[in-house]
């Protein structure tokens, strides 16, 4: 892909942050940001290639390291983040009528 | 410049749909009843893009010789760690301290966007960023000196991503540090102003896009490395000036920069699902930045800036504690709710403290047992991070749909026998309406005033707001001011009330 079409992905999906999230009801701010911290955790897609990768610089053994530390990091939050929104959503209930 | 083969088509396909699943995870949360649902594609969304980065690079599949990738068992048993880590923190946490947690998450996407970044830097042809240059280099008489020999190059384009996610991301990680143990307490939530703090802060900010803009020039590994430090050290910086209660600001700054640094490290590696998300989570980062501020009538800058909002604790009050108020005990208060049609309640930060949302739920079950409606009204700014009192609320079991902003209740007060504050102080401030002389003048508060009664939970007399301002509210003459500590107070009420 060229840069324009990347940076053409990144301003759309922009915009359909703004829109999104301001449709976000208030009271679910707080796991509003817990999913998003789980989201952004995609950067594992980064750190999953730099671990795997074999090189012939001399830099490749190092960078593998880093790689599966920060999968490491990345993992903490992809499953602490998407389990900690759940625990919050599932407390979030309806009046019961009676 | 050369870049290496884009990945099939299949590939990139399936990065778009994980990229969709996660708008979907954040359409979910516009109500309570769909965002499971959304949750649920946010997991999938991620799934997705585990899989296909794990299938399409398989192990060793872009090595060309020389060092091995990690196999992928090592793979396995890394997630496996950042899984149990994750999963034990997310059942223990208690909500209580979700302001804490989100902060020590930031860290980590900040830390893994450095990681990557540095990742990337050191071994570019795995991310097909960088191409083989045969440098010769010359004598002003055009022989050559040396005898030429091979070099990754790293396409500028790519160093300025880089140098970008990383400096984002080292911002994140520190920032988020500090803000962990300010909202954890181990570090005092007062201002931290040092001499100069401006000049030395917009100086190392200048530093650091200096260096990104040499480094596109000089890929040399000091570039990268005193870029990502200065990066280090102005997350520190920004953050020590900002007081504990402008915390929910700073959390979603920070939140935001996450977003940025997981989009800036999806331009480097051309992946739709991380230039998505990434967009997704700083837009949503700034919206609600935005809001917090917006509720403070406060301009972001000035929140940037510091030096504001330390600990209620912090300042005290001074002379206008010698103006006459009204002190009422617990069964006062059951017995002004109780003969009451309607109560609204109004939570804020000291709530939190006082772990006492449990015992304020079981006061709201036994006022509508005696027949008196109950709401709860939440402040934007309540609390320690955006929606924290919804989710302290929704923890104790109070249905959500008695829970109302403050542009929706505010008009109700006028209507209310009683409105009982609990743990809030500035939101709930007359002086923000009338005096134009008050540091939170133009601040939208809750109207409580207008309530017939106001029952005001307090420690003691002495202590004022974040802001620094003397409450108006206390010395009004429809207002009783109950003097303890939150929970034991609403826990007496209740006792009187059963």
């Amino acid at each position: 892909m060229d840069f324009i079409s990347i940076l053409s992905i990144f301003v759309l999906a922009c915009f359909v942050g703004y829109y999104v999230v301001w449709s976000v009801t208030p009271a679910l701010h707080t796991p509003l940001m817990a999913v998003t911290n789980a989201i952004s955790s995609v950067i594992i897609v980064g750190a999953l290639i730099a671990a795997a990768a074999g090189s012939a610089s001399v830099g490749g053994s190092t960078a593998k390291w880093l790689g599966l530390l920060a999968v490491v990091l990345a993992s903490v939050n992809i499953f602490g983040g998407f389990a900690v929104t759940a625990r919050m959503l599932a407390m979030y209930k309806k009046k019961e009528r009676r | 410049m050369h870049h290496a083969a884009a990945p099939p088509a299949w590939v990139m396909l399936a990065y778009l749909v994980a990229g969709i699943c996660f708008i979907l995870a954040l359409r979910g949360l516009s109500s309570p009843v769909s965002s499971r649902t959304g949750n649920r594609f946010g997991m999938a969304g991620m799934l997705l893009a585990v899989v296909t980065t794990l299938v399409h690079f398989a192990p060793g599949a872009i090595g060309d010789g020389g060092f091995d990738g990690a196999p992928l068992m090592e793979i396995v048993i890394a997630i496996a760690i950042g899984a149990a880590i994750g999963l034990v923190t997310a059942r223990r946490i208690a909500m209580t301290a979700m302001p804490q947690l989100v902060a020590a998450f930031h860290s980590l996407v900040g830390l893994a966007a450095v990681l990557v970044a540095a990742a990337a830097f050191l071994n570019p042809s795995a991310f097909g960023i960088a191409e083989i240059v045969t440098m010769v280099p010359v004598t002003l008489a055009g022989d050559p000196v040396l005898g030429p020999w091979e070099e990754w190059v790293i396409d500028p384009v790519s160093r300025v991503e880089m140098g970008l996610g990383a400096a984002i991301g080292a911002i994140t990680f520190s920032g988020s540090v500090i803000a962990f143990l300010k909202l954890n307490g181990n570090m005092s939530g007062k201002p931290i102003l040092l001499p100069m703090r401006h000049v030395i802060n917009l100086g190392t900010l200048a530093a650091i896009l200096g260096l990104i803009a040499w480094f596109t020039q000089d890929q040399d590994p000091w570039v990268f490395w005193t870029l990502t430090g200065l990066a280090f050290l102005i997350g520190f910086l920004l953050i020590i000036p900002i007081g504990g209660a402008d915390m929910p600001v700073v959390v979603s700054m920070l939140n935001s920069y996450s977003g940025w640094a997981a989009a800036a490290m999806g331009f480097t590696l051309q992946n739709s699902a991380m230039i998505i998300t990434g967009a997704l989570v700083g837009s949503s980062g700034a919206i609600l930045s935005y809001i917090m501020c917006r509720a403070m009538n406060r301009s972001f800058i000035s929140v940037i800036a510091g030096g504001f909002g330390g600990d209620a604790v912090a300042a005290e009050g001074g002379g206008a504690i010698d103006r006459p108020w009204k002190r009422g005990s617990a069964e006062d208060a059951a017995f002004l709710m109780k003969q009451a049609e309607q109560v609204i309640i109004v939570p804020g930060y000291g709530m939190a403290v006082a772990q006492a949302q449990h015992a304020l739920r079981e006061m709201g079950d036994l006022l509508k047992k005696e027949g008196v409606s109950v709401k709860y009204a939440i402040h934007p700014v309540a609390g320690r991070m955006p929606g924290h009192m919804n989710v302290l609320l929704a923890e104790a079991n109070v249905p959500y749909d008695e829970v109302f902003e403050l542009e929706d209740i505010n008009s109700e007060f006028a209507r209310t026998d009683v409105a009982f504050v609990i743990g809030a102080n500035d939101v709930t401030n007359p002086a923000a309406k009338t005096d134009k002389t008050s540091p939170i003048y133009g601040m939208p508060v809750l109207d409580v005033e207008k309530a017939k009664t106001v029952l005001f939970i307090k420690r003691s007399m002495g202590g004022v707001g974040y802001a620094g301002v003397d409450n108006e509210l206390f010395y009004r003459d429809n207002t009783m001011m109950l003097l303890a500590d939150a929970k034991k107070m609403v826990e007496e009420i209740v006792k009187s009330l059963a």
